[in-house]
């Protein structure tokens, strides 16, 4: 055993040279992380880096082959997830584990429900919820059923789990994925409230900017190998994000200006009914994308932006209004003719809509058009070998990486990767409509900078492109022009060059409408 | 690295789990066969599984090798159903509906309308596929799980068959007309296997039919468009309609097609004569759920489902021959409901042999890191 000194004391946990080898894959390399009492540590690192072979072995899920875990100073052994929530470590996972049909308030108490004779004890447990809840900024409705409330709210929720079991060091894996603008800021807040009242936190990200607004030192990561730790007041964006691609990453969009073509897509009076509420999610939007122009609509999630891509490329019924696109009426054209037509569609959601997880990669490259007589015979058998070698062609010109090449299934793919094959199987078909929708969530900085290449691409060869975003660094680079939806409206035409994230958050959120002025100045015209 | 290659295939795998159900369930037999009466235990679970290989002589044996798979054909075909529900997403319980159904459908225009075999044939088959239609349809439109309608329209099937077959019923038995009989021109052709297992004339075209007809569910699960899309709408109906498949339409056709295969086995048992329709049966023909049991044994590949089909039929046929004197006389179907349950866990089985893989990589590895450790220190 090592001395241990007064100045490691003030760790509340330290990973030492942690090593840990997986057939074929050093996963950690002799990977040192030390988190100080009460501070902010995010932990840097593209797709693969290997952040979460690291939380596995904290969280005793995998033993490490090399290296000590110390908590407060003191060697510990970490056989399974109970000897770590023992040590106070708490964990909220990017996708929740919360039982939907549960309130908030039985989800937190599970497992560690306060019980007298074997009955359930909810009422401490609500004072004590509601304590924690008033002390740190957690505003959730304890009785409301989690399949009823907001994702921040969810998450809000995962928190307080933590914080019920007086977790101190608390490990946030990729917590802004999900959120919308206003919860991210939200949940800084909160990230900010809790290292004031002594909570260690770990941050897992790779979104550079939430990194410098929150985090007080930043760990990076890289291919496996600890690369570095460093203050984040002293560094910059550009440093962190060459410490964690290796190479110096373009945050410029670079594209010509270009004068846009004939209309290719047309949009008058458009209304989609909701799932979720009686009014409708999409009311009367028209718009125009052209070719040779990238057109974003911009807004907060759950405006009706999902809804108007449904009903767009036909995936749910429109309740009024007329499509014409290349001057061809597809109001009411099925999803196949749309597609057959030239209409590729980036879906928001690559896991539920964008792939078959247990098909092949090949598979799933050919989903858009198994059908053509490159992959079908007339006989209604399919062309193997057609359909390895149009794969394989993809694989390479995209450069999709996976474990087994064509035959991977794609459940096994990073997320980077599996975007990257919807996006080579939507670009392959030439389309002249590109909709790409939220094309970059939940990527690293290296594929969100080839995604946008792409688009650019698209738009540079004289296709449309309609792109939805809700991400303002990337409503604010990427497109020629932006609309704003709010409550299933379009309010807003702002030109990226010319405007603010100020006077796009003020469309955003409701504060301003330009279309109403617009539309008067038509009719008198 | 060879080693560890060939337990991680699937196929390889799918082999080993099934292997091991069988095992698990004949021991479990074997234990509840020796709390009954331990004397008689293991030479009891001897005579399920040795079937008809106690007679001696090879022709009465083959004959009732005969009777064996002349009850399997019926099995693979109800397998085949569930399997290719399956396959899409569906669980397909209303296999015994479908299958009983079927039978009324077959037996009734054999016997009343007088109807040659190949239209008895194609009655049941379309007349349980419109079964599989009701579900399915009721599944796309009405968002009905196809589990209650298939339970629901089991009865209905039992009890719509009970009647239908009580028109053609000897007067002194609650058991249809024997075909034989009334009608040679119902019984589906010998086409000469009845010589092949010693004069048995209860071996037809049905059993080469079922084995065709597995290999042609594989060929279009696996092999064409059609399959390709309806694998895609089973595992992710979601992507399946962003990329403009019908998945209403594909639910609908398969649970059609699962349907069809179910009425087809009725067919292809009951115009072999081999056995009658008891018209006052209350509960729906247990060939439909072992059906579910031998589709998983097989691992939910159509021709795996011959060989397990093939088993259960055959340990079903063996505990006929346990010996009643020790034991009562539902001891042959415990004893084979009990192999045939466990042959359920066959996913079980295949997850349990995954863990225990990954472990040993895990292990394995860790070994491998202390040695190159060790190495690079010295």
């Amino acid at each position: 055993m090592m001395e241990v000194t007064l100045l490691e004391d003030q760790y509340a946990i330290e990973m030492l040279g942690i090593t840990k080898i997986f057939p074929g894959i050093i996963a950690n390399d002799d990977i040192t992380l030390q988190l100080k009492k009460g501070e902010i540590h995010a932990l840097l690192g593209e797709n693969g880096a290997g952040k979460s072979t690291l939380m596995s072995v904290l969280f005793g899920l995998y033993q490490p082959e090399k290296g000590v875990i110390r908590k407060d100073g003191k060697e510990v052994k970490i056989q399974n997830p109970n000897d770590a929530n023992d040590l106070g470590i708490g964990m909220v996972h990017q996708h929740f584990k919360l039982v939907e049909c549960f309130s908030v308030l039985d989800n937190i108490i599970l497992g560690v429900e306060p019980t007298k004779n074997g009955f359930l004890q909810k009422k401490e447990a609500r004072e004590k919820i509601m304590e924690l809840s008033e002390k740190y900024g957690l505003k959730v409705n304890p009785d409301a059923l989690i399949e009823d409330i907001t994702v921040g709210m969810q998450q809000r929720t995962e928190i307080l789990k933590m914080l019920y079991r007086d977790n101190e060091i608390l490990i946030f894996d990729e917590p802004t994925a999900v959120l919308t603008p206003q919860e991210i800021d939200e949940l800084m807040q909160i990230m900010r409230n809790l290292s004031k009242e002594g909570k260690s936190i770990l941050f897992i990200s790779h979104k550079l900017n939430e990194i410098m607004a929150v985090a007080d030192r930043c760990s990076v990561l890289r291919k496996g190998k600890y690369i570095g730790t460093v203050d984040v007041a002293n560094t910059t964006k550009e440093e962190l994000s060459r410490m964690m691609v290796g190479r110096n990453v373009e945050f410029a969009v670079h594209k010509e200006d270009k004068t846009p073509g004939d209309v290719i897509l047309h949009v008058e009076n458009l209304s989609v009914a909701s799932k979720i509420h009686k009014n409708d999610a999409v009311k009367n939007v028209s718009f125009e994308v052209r070719s040779g122009e990238i057109v974003c609509i911009a807004g907060i999630d759950g405006n009706g932006q999902t809804e108007l891509v449904y009903g767009l490329t036909g995936i749910e019924p429109l309740k009024a209004g007329t499509i014409l696109y290349k001057g061809k009426d597809i109001t009411h054209a099925s999803i196949r003719e749309r597609s057959i037509d030239g209409i590729s569609h980036i879906p928001e959601d690559r896991h539920k809509h964008g792939l078959v997880l247990d098909y092949s990669l090949e598979d799933n490259m050919i989903l858009q058009r198994y059908f053509e007589p490159e992959f079908t015979s007339k006989g209604g058998t399919l062309k193997r070998a057609n359909i390895r070698s149009y794969a394989n062609r993809l694989i390479e010109q995209y450069d999709v990486r996976s474990g087994q090449g064509a035959v991977t299934k794609a459940r096994s793919m990073s997320g980077g990767n599996q975007q990257k094959a919807i996006i080579a199987r939507e670009l392959d078909k030439k389309p002249d409509l590109l909709i790409a929708v939220q094309p970059t969530r939940g990527l690293d900085v290296g594929a969100i900078e080839y995604i946008h290449k792409q688009l650019v691409a698209q738009r540079d060869a004289g296709h449309a492109v309609l792109l939805v975003s809700l991400e303002l660094d990337e409503v604010m680079t990427v497109p020629d022009r932006i609309l704003v939806m709010y409550e299933g409206e379009i309010v807003g035409e702002l030109d990226p060059k010319t405007t603010t994230a100020e006077e796009l958050g003020l469309y955003m959120s409701g504060a301003k409408n330009n279309m109403h002025a617009q539309a008067g100045k038509e009719e008198t015209v | 690295m060879n080693k560890e290659s060939i337990l991680k295939k699937p196929a390889v795998q799918a082999l080993l789990s099934s292997l091991a159900c069988i095992v698990l369930g004949l021991f479990a037999g074997f234990i509840v066969l020796t709390f009954i009466d331990a004397r008689g235990a293991a030479s009891a679970l001897f005579d399920i599984i040795r079937n008809f290989f106690r007679y001696p002589s090879a022709p009465v044996a083959l004959k009732y090798f005969g009777n064996t798979i002349v009850k399997t054909a019926p099995l693979l075909m109800c397998s085949l159903s569930i399997l290719f529900a399956y396959k899409v997403g569906l669980f397909n319980i209303g296999v015994a509906g479908q299958y009983a159904f079927g039978t009324g459908l077959a037996l009734f225009a054999a016997l009343h309308w007088q109807l040659p075999w190949i239209v008895c044939i194609l009655l049941a088959c379309v007349g349980a596929s419109l079964l599989g239609a009701i579900s399915g349809f009721l599944k796309s439109y009405c968002n009905v799980n196809e589990v209650i309608s298939g339970i629901m329209l089991n009865w209905l099937s039992l009890y719509t068959t009970n009647m239908m077959l009580t028109v053609v019923k000897e007067t002194t038995s609650p058991y249809t007309k024997n075909i034989v009989n009334v009608n040679h021109s119902a019984l589906l052709p010998n086409i000469g296997l009845d010589k092949l297992f010693n004069n048995n004339q209860y071996v037809t075209v049905a059993i080469p039919l079922a084995i065709v007809l597995s290999i042609l569910v594989w060929f279009v699960l696996e092999k064409t468009k059609f399959g390709y899309e309806l694998k895609a709408t089973g595992f992710n109906k979601h992507a399946a309609k962003y990329c403009g498949m019908k998945e209403k339409r594909n639910t609908i056709l398969t649970l059609i097609i699962a349907g069809a295969l179910a009425g087809l086995g009725a067919a292809m048992f009951y115009l072999t004569g081999y056995e009658q329709w008891q018209c006052t049966q209350s509960s729906v023909p247990g060939m439909g759920f072992n059906g579910i049991a031998a589709a998983f044994l097989g691992g939910l590949h159509p021709i795996g489902a011959i060989f397990s089909s093939l088993f259960i039929q055959h340990i079903t046929e063996g505990g006929a021959y346990v010996d009643k004197t020790l034991y009562c006389s539902q001891i042959s179907d415990l004893i084979s409901s009990i192999i045939i349950y466990l042959c359920g866990f066959v996913l079980f089985m295949k997850l349990a042999l995954n863990k225990w893989l990954a472990k040993r990589d895990e292990a394995g590895s860790s070994k491998d890191a202390a040695g190159t450790g060790k190495g690079g220190r010295s």
